[in-house]
């Protein structure tokens, strides 16, 4: 085990991940702390930023050590995976649907399309006015961007699939269901994981945008208010929690990945 | 290997198929009242010029297109005709060029799938089934593995089994063993000329190796270039089985200069047909 972990921490990988940080870190600290420039005379330093993140009295009222700063998250989260598990439910459901039936494509290719690029906030107002309640509209715009690039990576994952496997697929005596889950449904999963990876993405940016201009609580919300208030170490602090639950939520999918794609991964020697 | 109905018949019959790609367009005749017949339980090996409609032929076949004029006709039943085509299914097997086992699935898993699929046998008997049919050709230990942990010839061997194991009347392979090296190629033409023997059922193979072709086929069936239609049949005297020290033998190379005067013909007018096209 302790081998194991030695191995680990002189892993060049890690080293380079340290370095990284440490020059990102340097960087801001030289920008805001050093060298004082002039449009970055209101950024708080590193330093400062942590203090306040891990103070037991910050003066913004939130810190790891809050209530509050934990209700943020809870509402963000629960935000971002209804809105990205609604996304990858219906979303790979319809880009697989859409895969394995040319009729269905032809029927709906061209209204997803058209709706695909619309920008998640300019669904705003229509979300307001439909929806009951801004929770919900909240959602929805966390969910919508995710949506269609999980369809469009679905279907193209579908579309990758070498044509030999359907045919050996039907000369072994499949019917079009069999083909569905056997060929259609793992064939297109490299393409549906990248898909999600993406999507998810997708739904921390919106959450935010739509937290800054519907919600009521929330990081994205915090972080506006924030900034009125001039906190804006508890600006930067939420920045960073929301750079982590992103990274954690991607790695989440990666290992879900791995763990339904084995063949996958063996296949990279990995 | 394969037990049970020895019959299995699989007799073939090619009458005057003709197959035009894009008729109303390019119109590109693949193929020209080609016919010929392939006995049941016959080794019938198909050689002929690149592009010359040999692939046409394998998809007529195993239902995967149509054909534009003729018939073609599976142990007494028209399979195939310009208004009747016949869906793919398992007497009619492919084995593809390129390995068509699925990435997915383990070795076990796709060795299986065609009985269990199709509700012939429950999965566990066919696990049973497949784990023998594995032993016999000496590839047990690999169930679990997934096709790309295989080397491209134990991928070939498995690919064969998966399709063997629904005793199919016909096994279509195209070009299964192209891009594999010489020594794996042997080892090809040995596990294929084990089961062939051990249970002959017609088989339509597809390639460009003539030694592979004599070495294997009951007969050798030269095709012209495009339009495809039958240039010369080579019946193929060779004992069975058949061992690799037969390619050194006087019957082996006359077969082998009369099978390869009539590929060279085609070849070089194919070539020059090439080269029009390029001018």
């Amino acid at each position: 085990m302790i081998s194991r972990f030695k191995a680990r921490v002189t892993d060049p990988q890690l080293l380079r991940a340290l370095i990284g940080i440490l020059v990102f870190v340097s960087l801001w600290y030289l920008f805001t702390a050093v060298l004082n420039l002039p449009r970055f005379r209101l950024i708080p330093n590193p330093v400062a930023v942590l203090k306040d993140w891990f103070s037991l009295t910050p003066a913004s009222g939130r810190s790891i050590f809050t209530k509050v700063y934990y209700l943020d998250i809870a509402y963000s989260v629960g935000r971002t995976l209804t809105a990205f598990a609604a996304a990858t439910i219906l979303g790979v459901s319809l880009g697989l649907l859409m895969g394995w039936s040319r009729t269905f494509y032809d029927f709906t290719f061209p209204v997803v399309e058209t709706l695909r690029p619309m920008p998640p906030l300019s669904w705003i107002p229509l979300a307001i006015l439909i929806l009951p309640g801004v929770e919900i509209a909240v959602v929805y715009i966390t969910f919508i961007a995710a949506f269609f690039a999980t369809v469009l990576n679905t279907l193209l994952g579908v579309f990758s699939i070498d044509k030999n496997y359907f045919l050996a697929a039907r000369c072994l005596g499949s019917k079009p269901k069999d083909v569905f889950v056997n060929v259609i449904v793992p064939g297109s999963l490299p393409f549906i994981f990248t898909g999600l990876q993406i999507g998810m993405g997708i739904s921390w940016m919106s959450l935010v945008a739509g937290e800054i201009i519907a919600g009521k609580q929330g990081l994205g919300y915090a972080i506006y208010e924030g900034y009125f208030l001039y906190q804006f170490e508890h600006v930067i602090s939420y920045m960073f929690t929301l750079g982590i639950l992103g990274y954690m939520s991607s790695a989440g999918i990666r290992a879900a990945g791995r763990k339904l794609m084995a063949w996958e991964s063996r296949r990279r020697g990995a | 290997m394969v037990t049970g109905a020895q019959n299995h018949q699989g007799e073939i019959l090619i009458k005057d198929v003709t197959k035009i790609y894009d008729p109303e367009g390019v119109h590109v005749v693949a193929m020209k009242d080609c016919s010929f017949d392939i006995a049941a339980g016959e080794f019938a090996v198909i050689v002929g010029p690149s592009g010359c409609g040999k692939t046409t032929l394998l998809n007529a076949i195993a239902g995967f297109d149509t054909i534009t004029s003729g018939e073609i006709y599976l142990d007494g039943e028209l399979i195939s005709s310009r208004d009747r085509q016949i869906k793919p299914d398992v007497e009619r097997m492919v084995v593809f060029q390129n390995g068509a086992l699925f990435p997915w699935k383990t070795v076990m898993e796709n060795v299986i799938y065609g009985p269990v699929v199709q509700k012939r046998m429950k999965k566990r008997e066919a696990v049973d089934a497949a784990r023998e049919m594995l032993h016999q050709v000496g590839l047990n230990g690999i169930e679990d593995k997934y096709p790309e942990e295989l080397s491209s010839g134990v991928q070939r061997r498995v690919e064969i089994l998966r399709a063997l194991i629904n005793k199919p009347k016909v096994v279509m392979l195209d070009e299964p063993f192209r891009g594999l090296d010489a020594v794996a190629k042997t080892v090809m033409h040995e596990f294929l000329m084990d089961i062939f023997c051990e249970s002959p059922r017609t088989m339509f193979f597809i390639t460009h190796d003539l030694d592979e072709a004599i070495f294997l086929g009951s007969k050798v069936i030269i095709m012209t270039t495009r339009p495809a239609q039958v240039k010369k049949i080579v019946h193929v005297d060779l004992p069975w089985p058949r061992e690799h020290h037969v390619l050194g033998s006087k019957i082996y190379l006359d077969l082998k200069r009369e099978v390869l005067e009539a590929v060279h013909e085609e070849a070089k007018k194919a070539f020059e047909a090439g080269e029009r096209e390029m001018a």
